[in-house]
Formats: structure tokens, C-alpha cells, sequence
């Protein structure tokens, strides 16, 4: 029965990480969730590439982080921050397609 | 020297973002040896470095410094702020410095200052481009000459070797241009013989004052414990505490690769990075690394002009409307350009709030359900005229546009304010984020001034 990510972690987010880069973090409630996701490979460059309609080579890196038992996506900002065309100076907006991730228990 | 404690407190997470006063006294009654606050950010965007002028309010500066210079001061603490002004280019320090001497002067403040510029003049980054000493960072536009000349302010962000120099003159305050973060925090325990790996993660912590605790703020102080072999964190308001998880995710923020942070002349490695929680809210923290590299390297920031920009705000109610909006944006586009023909030069956007102008081409979701939109009108031009007359017919065009199915003749759009337009000025975007091979960390001259009861002495 698959679950909602929202079961898992207790921060989705985004910002920026410079001008150029998007990154999004998964901050999981426990590490029970951290081992599961990270054991599973849930989050890969090409999830992340089919959430976000960006190419594969535009998913710079995902990074498991135990201290924090959280998960690191960076990619490509479309537009640089605050350049013309730009929607969101600080990246902070731009989570919300995370939130449809799904994973079994 | 490297058996004692060195105690920083961080009063803000950007000079200006204010701070409870009661959590202030109580990092000063801990009686730290270093004051220091980062003043700066790329996040606000290019303008700010573009057009020399800074993104924080110059009445909260002053405040915020204030506390700094007169408690950090009395209590024997030497007070360190990089990136002044925001962006931390010449015209920025300048401000900054300014806000410092109207302190100093009023409050009657004796001390030894230096100042450090950080700008880089163009010459050198174009010799260093010809000699293949500049890299860009993933995804940045490879660097030109042309982008160099037409950038009007490029910054580097400087490591801990000139805040070192000024320390070691025997400055008791320091000001600095464009500044790596953490450096601020850095610089005067590596001096002293702290380790390096701890002191650039404890300062890459406690620039952005009580973020790392939890619940965060940004407008709130944070306080460290630096000795020989760890640093102990601890938040100064009862509200707040760090937790193993609250300092660790902070290494998360703003970073591409939490386990290595690269900086000026190398970078911080967190592979063997430990964090224990202490009883009253404190966490503390080892293992972390300093790994030189060579050669010394910079990041270089700078922006360029790309024009002038006119903006209109209104809404959208009307279901018709709301269901072809797509159609009747790009005819409208069309008829504007048909209108303004090659006269105007410039371009045209429209943000729609409540279908995808947060997020553009990654929004998922491709059809709104909004029974409201909002709407963003945008001319971007080489000249505010032409912007303005750019926004000026687009806006009448989309008001009184006659689409298929219109039942609504009166209008199409509500505009909350009269005037409805607005210029907003020049228009900036980054042009440098490259990393810069450096001859010498320490080639940032430092200006030293005594100041006594206020007084700037030659």
C-alpha cells in the first residue's frame, strides 16, 4: 500500500544554493524512514528529472545525509535568481512537487 | 592559548535583521571574546550588487551595530562584520562604514578599526581569464570579457587571511567588504591557533544566528563555545534550543553537498562530523575538517545591467476569461507588438498567480482550478520610457481585449491601486559566480584607522 511522503519526513523544502543552483531537502522524522528511503533508492536523479520536467544531466546531486537523517537534491534553476524571467529570487517556493512522492512501507 | 575557551556570540543572522535584547545581554554577560555578524547575501538577487545600494534597512543597521560596537566593546570583545552593506562591493562598504562612524561618533567609541575592500578591478579578472586562472561553478555561463566589462561591481568573497591581517595589526573592529560567511567567525580563533575545520564550521553555523536552533530565526542570537578539539552551541533565548538535528540539517541550507562545503583556499569536510546533544538545549559538535587546497581560490560575484522595468498589478475574476486565459494573453502579446511595431524595444511577460507564476516551468500542474487570478503584467526595455510605454499598451490592450465568448464587456481586469503602473528601475543579473585562482589569500589590502572618542585619526 503505497504511502505519501508526508508520512516520512517532517521538512520538504527548497532554496536556492547560489544563483544557479536548486536545492531541495528531505528532513525524514525519523531514521527509520532515512534507512528505508535510502535502502529502497527512492529518490533518484530520475525522479527528481520527471517531477520537475528538467533532463537528467540538469540533477547535479543526491546526497543521503546522516547526521541530519535528510536527503539532498540539487538541480539546474531554469533562470538564474533574479534574472529576467525569473519567478522566484530565493528558490524558497518551489518544493510543492515533492510532496506527490509515494513510497511503500 | 588553546586551552582555554573562546566564546563568539552571533547576534543576528544578517546585520539588521534585529535581535531580542534580552538575548544579546545574555551572550554578552557570557563574555565572549568575538562579536561578529555576517551583513551580507547573494539571495536577494543581482540588483543589489548591480546597483551598489544595500538590501538592508539602514535604521536596523544601525541599531544592530550599535549594540555590537558599545556592549562588544565595553565587555573587551573584538567585533567582526563581513559583507557589508549586503552585497559587500565598494559603494556597499561605504555605507556600512558610514552607519559605523555615525556609532562611533555618537557614542564617543575608542578603538582601532580596519576596513577591507574586496572588489576586484576588471583588469585582473580579465588577465586572470586569459591565463585560464577562472573556472565557472555547475550550470554558470562560461565567463567573457564582455560580460566582465559590462559588470558594474564585481566582489570577491574573501577568506579568513585579510581579517587575520587586520587582527594581527591590532584591529579591535573590523569591517569587510564581500566576505566568506563563516570567515567572520573564523578568522580571530585560527588566528589564535583553534583548529581550522571547527572554526569554519562553527562560523558557517552562527552566521546565520539562530537558524540552526529550533524553532529558528534568523532575528535571533546564537552563542558558541570553541576549545581544542570541539565547539558547543547553545541558543540565548529560553524559546529556543539546537538539537543534534537542528544543527546538523542546518549544514543542509544553501548548500549543494552537505558533507563538503568548499570556501576560499579549500573546504570544510564533514565526513567524520559528530553531533551530541548536552543537557540545557546544547549540542556539540567534532570531527570537523579543513582541507587546503591549491591553488588558493576565491569565488568572484558580480553583476551587469539588463535594462528597465515596468510592472502592473490586477486581478482576474471572470470564469470566461479564467478559462482561456492562455489564448487571450499570447493574442494579446501579438496585438502589442503589432501595435509598438520595431519601436519599441523589449520584451513582454505575464506572471499568472494562481495557475504557474511561482513556478514557472516546473509547475506540475497544468490546468488552474483557481475561481481568481492575479495577475502580473511585465515590459522590460533598454530605457524606463520604453518600458513604461511597453507596460503602458499591454495593460490597455488586455483591459478592454474583446475575446471568443466575452459576456464581461466592460473589462477585463481589477487593479487594487491607481496609479496601476509602476517602474521599478534598473534591472540587474549576476554575471560572474566563478571561482578566481589567487597569487596570495592575503592580496585584499587592509585600511587601518585609530578612532578615538569617535574621532577618525589620519
Amino acid at each position: 500500500m503505497k504511502k505519501n511522503i508526508l508520512e516520512a519526513v517532517r521538512v520538504v523544502r527548497s532554496k536556492n544554493s547560489g544563483p544557479y543552483e536548486l536545492t531541495l531537502d528531505l528532513l525524514f522524522k525519523d531514521r527509520r524512514y532515512f534507512d528505508l528511503f535510502r535502502r529502497q533508492q527512492i529518490i533518484t536523479p530520475e525522479l527528481v528529472g520527471r517531477l520537475y520536467g528538467v533532463r537528467r544531466e540538469d540533477v547535479l546531486a543526491i546526497t543521503y545525509f546522516e547526521p541530519a537523517i535528510a536527503v539532498k537534491m540539487t538541480i539546474r534553476r531554469p533562470v538564474a535568481s533574479g534574472a529576467p524571467g525569473d519567478s522566484d529570487v530565493y528558490g524558497a517556493q518551489q518544493h510543492a512537487p515533492l510532496l506527490s512522492i509515494e513510497f511503500d512501507e | 592559548m588553546k586551552n582555554e575557551d573562546f566564546r563568539v556570540l552571533s547576534p543576528a543572522g544578517i546585520l539588521g535583521y534585529g535581535f531580542p535584547v534580552e538575548s544579546f545581554m545574555q551572550g554578552i554577560a557570557r563574555r565572549p571574546q568575538l562579536v561578529a555578524c555576517d551583513a551580507g547575501s547573494t539571495d536577494p538577487g543581482p540588483y543589489y550588487l548591480g546597483s551598489g545600494k544595500s538590501f538592508t534597512n539602514r535604521a536596523m543597521v544601525k541599531r544592530d551595530l550599535r549594540f555590537m560596537l558599545v556592549e562588544g566593546l565595553r565587555c573587551g570583545a573584538t567585533v567582526v562584520v563581513g559583507s557589508a552593506g549586503g552585497a559587500g562591493a565598494a559603494p556597499h562598504l561605504a555605507w556600512c562604514r558610514e552607519i559605523l562612524q555615525e556609532i562611533a561618533s555618537e557614542e564617543q567609541l575608542s578603538f582601532r578599526l580596519g576596513v577591507i575592500a574586496s572588489d576586484v578591478p576588471k583588469d585582473t579578472v580579465k588577465a586572470a581569464l586569459r591565463a585560464g586562472k577562472i573556472r565557472g561553478l555547475p550550470f554558470v555561463p562560461e565567463l567573457t570579457e564582455e560580460a566582465i566589462d559590462a559588470s558594474t561591481h564585481i566582489v570577491a568573497q574573501i577568506g579568513n587571511e585579510p581579517l587575520i591581517a587586520a587582527l594581527q595589526a591590532g584591529c579591535n573592529v573590523v569591517l569587510a567588504g564581500r566576505c566568506y560567511d563563516p570567515a567572520n567567525f573564523a578568522a580571530l580563533p585560527i588566528m589564535l591557533g583553534y583548529d581550522p575545520g571547527l572554526a569554519l564550521h562553527m562560523g558557517k553555523i552562527l552566521e546565520c544566528g539562530a537558524i540552526a536552533a529550533t524553532p529558528g530565526s534568523g532575528a535571533d542570537c546564537a552563542f558558541a563555545t570553541l576549545t581544542r578539539d570541539a565547539f558547543v552551541l547553545e541558543a540565548l533565548n529560553p524559546l529556543r534550543r539546537f538539537t543534534r538535528e537542528s544543527a546538523a540539517a542546518h549544514t543542509l541550507y544553501e548548500k549543494s553537498d552537505p558533507y563538503h562545503l568548499p570556501g576560499p583556499g579549500g573546504m570544510i569536510n564533514l565526513e567524520h562530523c559528530q553531533f551530541t546533544e548536552l543537557e540545557g538545549g546544547r549540542v556539540e559538535v567534532r570531527g570537523s575538517r579543513f582541507e587546503a587546497s591549491s591553488p588558493y581560490r576565491v569565488k568572484l560575484e558580480g553583476a551587469r545591467p539588463t535594462g528597465y522595468r515596468a510592472i502592473s498589478v490586477a486581478g482576474i475574476r471572470d470564469p470566461i476569461l479564467i478559462g482561456c486565459i492562455d489564448d487571450v494573453l499570447q493574442a494579446v502579446h501579438q496585438q502589442v507588438a503589432s501595435i509598438v511595431g520595431g519601436r519599441a524595444q523589449g520584451s513582454i511577460r505575464f506572471r499568472v498567480y494562481g495557475k504557474n507564476g511561482v513556478m514557472g516551468a516546473f509547475e506540475p500542474v497544468a490546468k488552474t482550478l483557481s475561481h481568481e487570478l492575479g495577475l502580473v503584467i511585465e515590459a522590460n526595455a533598454a530605457t524606463p520610457d520604453e518600458a513604461d510605454s511597453l507596460l503602458s499598451a499591454t495593460r490597455s490592450t488586455l483591459l478592454h481585449y474583446g475575446y471568443p465568448g466575452r459576456i464581461s464587456t466592460a473589462g477585463n481586469l481589477a487593479f487594487p491601486f491607481s496609479p496601476s503602473d509602476v517602474n521599478l528601475g534598473q534591472t540587474f543579473e549576476f554575471s560572474l559566480y566563478h571561482l578566481m585562482d589567487l597569487e596570495a589569500a592575503g592580496q585584499f589590502p587592509v585600511e587601518i584607522h585609530a578612532v578615538e572618542r569617535g574621532r577618525i585619526m589620519p
